[in-house]
């Protein structure tokens, strides 16, 4: 009897977890389709390579304009940024709390890094008004600081504690007899850090600038609340930018329903789509390259 | 007796508060290989670190009493750690190559050590000759150690030892993940390497001792109980716990 029943039991979980994979796979085709079927209105009426190439967004004037070039620029200019920022910090925060710092600050930092993730976008977004856009104002003698740079320098905190963690989880991850086998030929720590411990932690570093990449274009929020939101061409960190997310969380509620506009919106969000997995793809290949140094 | 290349003199060594290591007093001769021999938890692989000062940078642990490389004092504060580790090579119990190509395994010690670029290809490929490995890579240096055998790696890092032309190399159980045929290769080439290096090895397997070490140390809870000859350890033991642990009747 027993046995009869824990096998219904067995019977009974296998197909609800397989249930769960199916329903989570579904919502993500079908995410992918109506995107798809979505933009492939918009380009009925507008060419893909005008969509990409112009500069002029303009979808309530007339004529209506859709190039999002500007907009496409934008959020590679301010991802960058927040990358140039974000990287160098994050690797040499990982290594000073994987290597250097005592037990004790490690339990003090380590905690406060992780809460920096737990702040809600909208608050950093607040703070890039209030403190960092008087700052740069002062800094650029404009009128106010709400540009590009606001947008990296922001992002770039909100991507510190993820590649920080998750970097720091590589490097701690590597073997002791790693860094004992370079001590023992009478290497320093810093040529045993940068030389055998980081490129040995390398597809998991890489992997945590991914993920820093990856929230840098995504996020909405802050980027625009504290980037001046003017779609124009920029030409430096200290203009007005207006990223793809925050014209898409801008222009989507005021929108009329199945209009080339509406449409114009999801192809937008393809685009999107398709940088972030283009990106993880060529983080991908690195980190498959690294792997197959990686010693088991 | 001639002075020993490689000595400790009075070394004790705790980890915390446990004394790991009890007044050691050794020496090792110059161009002969030395087996440390003794039930695990003995404190041989721990003594042996002592010599390249690989204990530097754990916490918790302290040491008394003085090690000699000559008649230098090798924790003397003039010391620079990295010259002595130079000098003193190491073999871990584990086989750990850099997760780099075989050629730079070995290349980056070279590097760091400050060896000129024309001189470093020389001394990778005689190195890897001494290693009796060259035969298998020589035509694929720049391939990842990690795709190496086992045994392949382990033979790799005794050449990434060998390529810095150290005096002394200490070895940590180096066969001890390995399988018999490996283990005849690494103990082939430990033999070799003897007439050019002092090299000290510790073991777990009996056999192992007997078949290449000249010398025999058997230690037990932190202490040297006999050093002597292998012949005289294994076959005229003074000591009676030498004779009952080479004999199997504890270990």
């Amino acid at each position: 009897m027993k046995l009869v029943s824990r096998k219904h039991t067995e019977k009974f979980t296998a197909r609800f977890f397989k249930a769960c994979g199916f329903g989570a796979g579904s919502v993500l085709i079908a995410l992918s389709l109506m995107l798809v079927w979505n933009a492939a209105a918009f380009f009925i009426h507008v060419k893909p390579y005008d969509f990409v190439s112009k500069t002029q967004w303009d979808p309530t004037g007339s004529p209506s304009a859709y190039g999002m070039l500007s907009m496409l620029i934008s959020t590679m200019l301010v991802a960058v940024g927040a990358m140039l920022i974000a990287i160098p910090l994050g690797i040499g925060t990982a290594a000073f709390l994987a290597e250097y710092a005592g037990r004790k600050l490690k339990n003090m930092l380590k905690p406060a890094i992780e809460m920096l993730a737990a702040i809600p976008s909208v608050a950093i977004g607040f703070l890039g008004i209030v403190v960092i856009s008087p700052g740069l104002a002062g800094l650029t003698g404009r009128s106010n600081g709400l540009n590009a740079l606001n947008g990296a320098i922001l992002l770039s905190v909100m991507a510190l504690p993820t590649i920080i963690t998750v970097a720091q989880d590589a490097i701690d991850g590597i073997p002791i007899s790693y860094k004992e086998a370079s001590f023992g030929i009478g290497a320093s720590r810093w040529q045993t850090l940068t030389q055998v411990t980081i490129p040995a932690a390398a597809p998991g570093i890489l992997a945590a600038i991914m993920l820093g990449v990856g929230r840098a274009i995504g996020e909405t929020m802050t980027v625009l609340m504290a980037t001046g939101n003017a779609i124009a061409l920029p030409h430096g960190f200290f203009d007005a930018v207006r990223t793809m997310t925050a014209t898409i969380a801008i222009e989507m509620g005021e929108v009329p329903f199945q209009t080339t506009h509406y449409y114009a919106l999801f192809s937008v969000a393809i685009l999107l789509f398709i940088i972030t997995l283009v990106i993880n793809m060529i983080g991908e290949y690195f980190v498959g390259r690294f792997k197959k140094f990686e010693i088991r | 007796m001639q002075q020993p290349k490689l000595s400790a003199r009075g070394i004790s060594l705790w980890f915390g508060e446990k004394q790991v290591l009890k007044d050691i007093d050794i020496g090792f001769q110059d161009r002969q290989i030395t087996a440390l021999i003794g039930p695990s938890g003995c404190g041989k692989s721990t003594l042996l670190r002592c010599f390249n000062r690989m204990h530097d940078r754990t916490p918790g642990v302290r040491l008394s009493g003085h090690c000699y490389l000559d008649q230098e004092d090798i924790y003397a504060k003039s010391v620079f750690v990295a010259a002595i580790r130079r000098r003193i090579g190491m073999v871990f119990q584990k086989a750990n190559p850099f997760a780099k190509s075989i050629y730079e395994n070995i290349n980056y010690g070279l590097k760091i050590n400050g060896v000129q670029e024309n001189q470093r290809h020389e001394l990778i490929v005689q190195s890897l000759k001494e290693s009796f490995l060259w035969d298998e890579v020589q035509h694929e240096l720049h391939k990842p150690a990690a795709q190496l055998s086992g045994g392949q790696q382990q033979r790799l890092c005794i050449a990434r030892a060998v390529a810095l032309r150290p005096e002394v190399i200490l070895m940590d159980e180096p066969c001890s993940a390995l399988d018999p045929l490996s283990t005849a290769k690494i103990e082939e080439l430990i033999k070799n390497l003897k007439a050019d290096y002092t090299i000290v090895i510790v073991t777990h397997n009996m056999q192992q001792a007997q078949r290449i070490a000249d010398n025999t140390v058997f230690m037990y809870m932190g202490r040297i109980i006999e050093a002597d000859t292998t012949p005289n350890i294994f076959n005229n033991a003074t000591n009676e716990l030498t004779s009952s642990y080479v004999h199997g009747k504890f270990g």
